[in-house]
């Protein structure tokens, strides 16, 4: 008898447990990942994963304000049930991820340890040293594994995902893909397709991501007709190691563990850190969040860092901007085991020992809380229906979007260590859920359909091959053509934004994506063609580069990590009683207002020439009432007494 | 960066092979010089330049990577006759040793596939052998994992760490090359049965080795640490270690191999021993 069978697109820690999960649940899998699905991104995550837990719970602690805390940093952008369900999976899911062998931190009586991580005020951080990722990763690797043994899944690694296939109904029913040794081309049939394929950082050329973050398989499942959502909400994450390859990522988890961030009171103290007295170290985080300290949000450190070093002109060197990152104060052997793993990344390319001497460091790209547009089934009690298979569906029946490459969960800003979790949870919810669709037969099995559709679709992809290759050789570089994309994506639309800069980034990507349209290759042979690759990834860079800058452009607030000076919410600074009291009321109407117009998702689509649309969706915010996020403004006091006498009134009415 | 070092280059010769069962031929190629440069942006460099040091135009180089910073193990090549990672492989240190180029070979124990980039599906194989998992009940909601103390947890996290790069093997003297050629006509399926089998008879490694010995010590993975004994004991197994402690001075995560070498060849004994006692 034919089986169903579900493709998955891509071996991180979202693909790989819904894979798992299908598998328990006896569906076939077959995953395509460019590489090894143990070599995926989420190997690098360092810090830690989230949930509640019984430490935290006995200080006041509960799902609810897991939930909060995360919709609360995420500036409210995020529809709440599926966030108030993965809130309540997570202290099970770190349970699960614990008895599959992730080498958790322990505490001397054998318990889970845990770490505070920003944008909360409970030790929610579970970890791994500094490696939680590989560690998380590697279980699932090894459950898949056990399964592929089993003969449910079957393993494509090093092929490539080139595009979604659509029967004349709009149905996914598989997907074309290549074989990145040999470059053959073909179609995999499949009852439910899954992209799992992860972040886009490398449309800012360097970012805090790995190689095959290009965001190619999103683009090409919009470019395919699904939606992409919140593209402009793009994570640059307050502390990295500047490179001249990569921005790697100095985790907020050194932070979490105590360590400072500042610069010298003098701009460019040409002493060394250690011989900089206490008096002359400007703490500015500490100094101006008094209650989160170090460990505010991250849009928030970011912006802090960023302005110190360009409007205070404090930045530790003159040409090239950073600050101190400071972890030398604490023990030494508290360090290794607590922070080893990133203390030696930081070694290993600096040559310095953060032990001694204070880091030096700079925002980066990070994360894209913005993705592929995807649905839930939302019960009356405000959570997801488990096991329905409209959770995590496109607009595309039968298509899913997990992970990183997806909307949902994060919002505006993502917390750190709520990542991993969501990535988990979305994996395991969507395989629930797509296994039952696999039970309802109203359908044709893929494999029972007539080989035109598939076979149509691999010479469409084969025929782009071609010309690819066929090229002339007069264009311009790829690679080249790289840098200068990311080059203009960090100017206009990272840490600060203004509406001129995006414009003219918009038409300067433009002329980039012309170019890229004739760039020549240095490769034209049919033997693992890593330029065919790379090319094909940078073309496909720009439709999701110009909905990023296309919905920066169209949002005229302040979100999260979307910022844009002109469009700030004053402060409340009167000295006069009732002035102050004015100003206050007058702050939450014009929040109130601000909220009805843009407490919206941006939904894009690819127009017929191929340029984004942009329409906007609300959200369920029915769970939790948008409030301010007040930290550290200037006057946050009495505009939160205003507001909560205003939600107490709209509470009795 | 600063205009001194802009016009500088220093020299690259990689050892090229066009694809397996070719010769391999060495190319020379001149990179310029940059700040805080590691072996993978050199690789960019030349990919970008498509040339070599002569100015003949040729195609770029072909690599493996992804992570950067040495987690995920993609980048393994021999770079100045030392197996390593080229993303920490920083072009400074490299000059310092040998100011006259940097040589970089693929990996000798596994198959070409292209240039740098080799077959390590071996490794992952070998993970399937000595069944590296835990085999728990199912992935539902059905209580809580066991205690651990602290002194366990640090053993098993460094051996854990392994990003089945491969170092351990490329230098390891028992561990030889299996390349494999697909006969006229044969299938996908029975090109990897075939390779597969052979795979599974000769050595496991030290990183299998040491991937036995975290799973056996873990509470629930020692259920089941007779099925894993039995591959180790298998042919293939530990018994083909010479004990020449090559592997622990390269492997790039520092982990104990010939402790766990030697921990397992006690638990082999032991188990062969209840082997023959149990017939
Ligand atoms: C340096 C760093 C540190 C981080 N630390 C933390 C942390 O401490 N806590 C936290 O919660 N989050 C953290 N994050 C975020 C988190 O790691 C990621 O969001 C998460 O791992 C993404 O997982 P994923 O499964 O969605 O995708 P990934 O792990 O990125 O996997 C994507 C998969 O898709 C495949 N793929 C991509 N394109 C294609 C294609 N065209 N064809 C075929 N296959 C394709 C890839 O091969 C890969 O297998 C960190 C991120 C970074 C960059
Ligand atoms: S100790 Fe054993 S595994 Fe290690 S290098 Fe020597 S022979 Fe190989
Ligand atoms: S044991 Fe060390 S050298 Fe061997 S594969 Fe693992 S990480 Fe690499
Ligand atoms: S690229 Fe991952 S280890 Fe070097």
């Amino acid at each position: 008898m034919t089986r169903p069978k579900v493709v998955v697109v891509g071996g991180g820690l979202a693909g790989l447990s819904a894979t798992m999960q299908l598998a328990q649940l006896s569906i076939d899998v077959d995953i395509v990942s460019l590489t090894p699905v143990k070599r995926s991104h989420s190997c690098c995550a360092q810090g830690g994963i989230n949930s509640v837990n019984n430490l935290t719970r006995q200080l006041g602690d509960n799902e609810w304000k897991h939930f909060d805390d995360t919709v609360y940093g995420g500036d409210f952008l995020q529809h709440q049930p599926p966030v108030n369900e993965m809130a309540q999976w997570a202290p099970k899911i770190i349970e699960l991820m614990d008895r599959l062998g992730v080498t958790f931190n322990r505490t001397p009586e054998g318990f889970r340890d845990q770490r505070r991580f920003g944008g909360t005020l409970y030790a929610r951080t579970a970890f791994a040293g500094a490696t939680t990722g590989q560690q998380l990763l590697y279980a699932l690797d090894e459950q898949v594994r056990r399964w592929e043994e089993h003969g449910h899944v079957t393993k494509h690694e090093f092929w490539e995902y080139l595009g979604p296939i659509l029967d004349d109904s709009g149905v996914c029913c598989g997907c074309v893909v290549q074989d990145l040794v040999s470059m053959e081309i073909r179609s995999l049939r499949a009852d439910a397709l899954i992209i799992a394929s992860g972040g886009c950082g490398l449309i800012y050329g360097r970012s805090t991501m790995s190689m095959a973050c290009t965001g190619s398989a999103a683009s090409r499942t919009y470019q395919a007709g699904v939606h992409y959502a919140n593209g402009e909400f793009i994570q640059v994450h307050p502390t990295a190691i500047p490179g001249a390859d990569k921005l790697r990522l100095m985790s907020e988890s050194a932070r979490g563990e105590g360590g400072r961030v500042w610069v010298s009171r003098i701009p460019q103290d040409p002493r060394h850190p250690t011989e900089i007295p206490a008096a002359d170290r400007y703490y500015f985080l500490e100094d101006r969040y008094p209650k989160y300290g170090n460990l505010v949000p991250r849009d928030i450190a970011t912006r802090e860092i960023f302005n110190v070093c360009t409007k205070e002109g404090l930045s530790v060197e003159k040409d090239r901007m950073c600050v101190y990152l400071d972890v030398s104060h604490l023990p030494s052997d508290e360090l290794d085991r607590k922070l080893g793993g990133i203390l030696e990344i930081y070694e290993k390319f600096q040559g310095v020992d953060p032990r001694k001497v204070p880091m030096k460091i700079f925002p980066a790209v990070h994360y894209s809380m913005g993705g592929l547009w995807c649905d839930y089934a939302r019960t009356a009690a405000g959570g997801l229906h488990v096991g329905s298979p409209r959770n995590h569906e496109t607009n595309v029946p039968g298509l899913y979007a997990i992970g990183e490459c997806d909307y949902h969960y994060h919002g505006a800003n993502r917390l750190g260590a709520n990542s991993l979790i969501a990535c988990i949870f979305s994996g395991l919810i969507t395989g629930t859920g797509v296994a039952n669709r696999m039970k309802s037969a109203d359908r044709p099995l893929a494999a029972e359909r007539a080989s035109t559709l598939f076979d149509q679709a691999c010479q469409g992809k084969q025929a782009d091959y071609k010309a690819l290759l066929a090229r002339d050789g007069r264009g311009g570089n790829p690679y080249d053509i790289h840098q200068e994309l990311g080059k203009v994506m960090t100017q206009a639309a990272t840490v600060v934004r203004h509406n001129p800069d995006l414009e003219k980034a918009l038409a300067k990507v433009h002329e980039l994506q012309e170019r890229a349209k004739t760039c020549s290759l240095s490769d034209m042979g049919n033997w693992t063609n890593q330029n065919v690759v790379f090319t094909r990834a940078l073309q496909d860079m720009f439709p999701i580069a110009k909905t990023i800058l296309k919905g920066a452009l169209a949002r005229d607030e302040c979100r999260g990590a979307h910022f844009k000076p002109e469009f700030t919410m004053p402060h409340v600074d009167a000295e006069a009683p009732s002035e102050r009291r004015r100003q206050a009321e007058a702050w939450c109407d014009r929040f109130e207002e601000n909220n009805r117009k843009w407490l919206k998702s941006t939904i894009a689509r690819l127009g017929p020439d191929g340029e984004p649309e942009l329409s906007y969706e609300e959200v369920d915010t029915s769970l939790i009432p948008p409030r301010p996020r007040l930290y550290g403004i200037v006057g946050g006091e009495v505009i939160e007494e205003v507001w909560k006498e205003r939600s107490r009134g709209a509470a009795h009415e | 960066m600063s205009d001194t070092t802009s016009s500088r280059a220093f020299d690259v010769v990689v050892l090229r092979q066009d694809g397996p069962g070719r010769p391999s031929y060495w190319q020379r190629f001149a990179v310029p010089y940059e700040a805080d440069m590691n072996v993978i942006s050199a690789l960019q460099k030349i990919a970008a330049m498509g040339r070599t040091a002569d100015g003949k135009a040729v195609s770029p180089v072909v690599w493996d990577c992804n992570c950067l910073e040495e987690v995920c193990g993609a980048c393994t090549m021999v770079i100045n006759g030392k197996v390593r990672q080229a993303c920490t492989a920083l072009v400074d240190r490299l000059l310092e040793d040998n100011p006259e180029a940097i040589e970089l070979r693929p990996m000798t124990k596994f198959p070409v596939v292209r240039d740098l980039m080799v077959d390590r599906s071996r490794m992952f194989a070998t993970l399937k052998k000595i069944k590296a998992w835990l085999p728990v009940d199912s992935y539902y909601d059905i209580g809580e994992a066991a205690r651990q103390s602290q002194e366990n947890q640090q053993i098993a996290y460094e051996l854990s760490k392994c990003m089945t790069c491969g170092c351990c093997l490329e230098a390891c003297p028992q561990y030889l090359k299996i390349e494999l050629v697909r006969h006229e006509g044969e299938s996908d399926e029975a090109f990897h049965a075939r390779e597969t089998e052979a795979f599974f008879r000769s050595f496991m490694g030290a990183s299998a080795i040491a991937q036995v010995d975290l799973f056996n010590t873990n509470p629930t993975g020692a259920m089941t640490s007779r099925d894993r004994l039995d591959a180790l004991v298998s042919e293939g197994g530990i018994q083909v270690c010479g004990n020449a402690q090559n592997c622990v001075q390269v492997c790039p995560k520092d982990i104990p191999l010939t402790t766990s070498i030697a921990r397992m060849g006690r638990a082999a004994t032991v188990h062969t021993l209840k082997q023959w006692f149990d017939r």
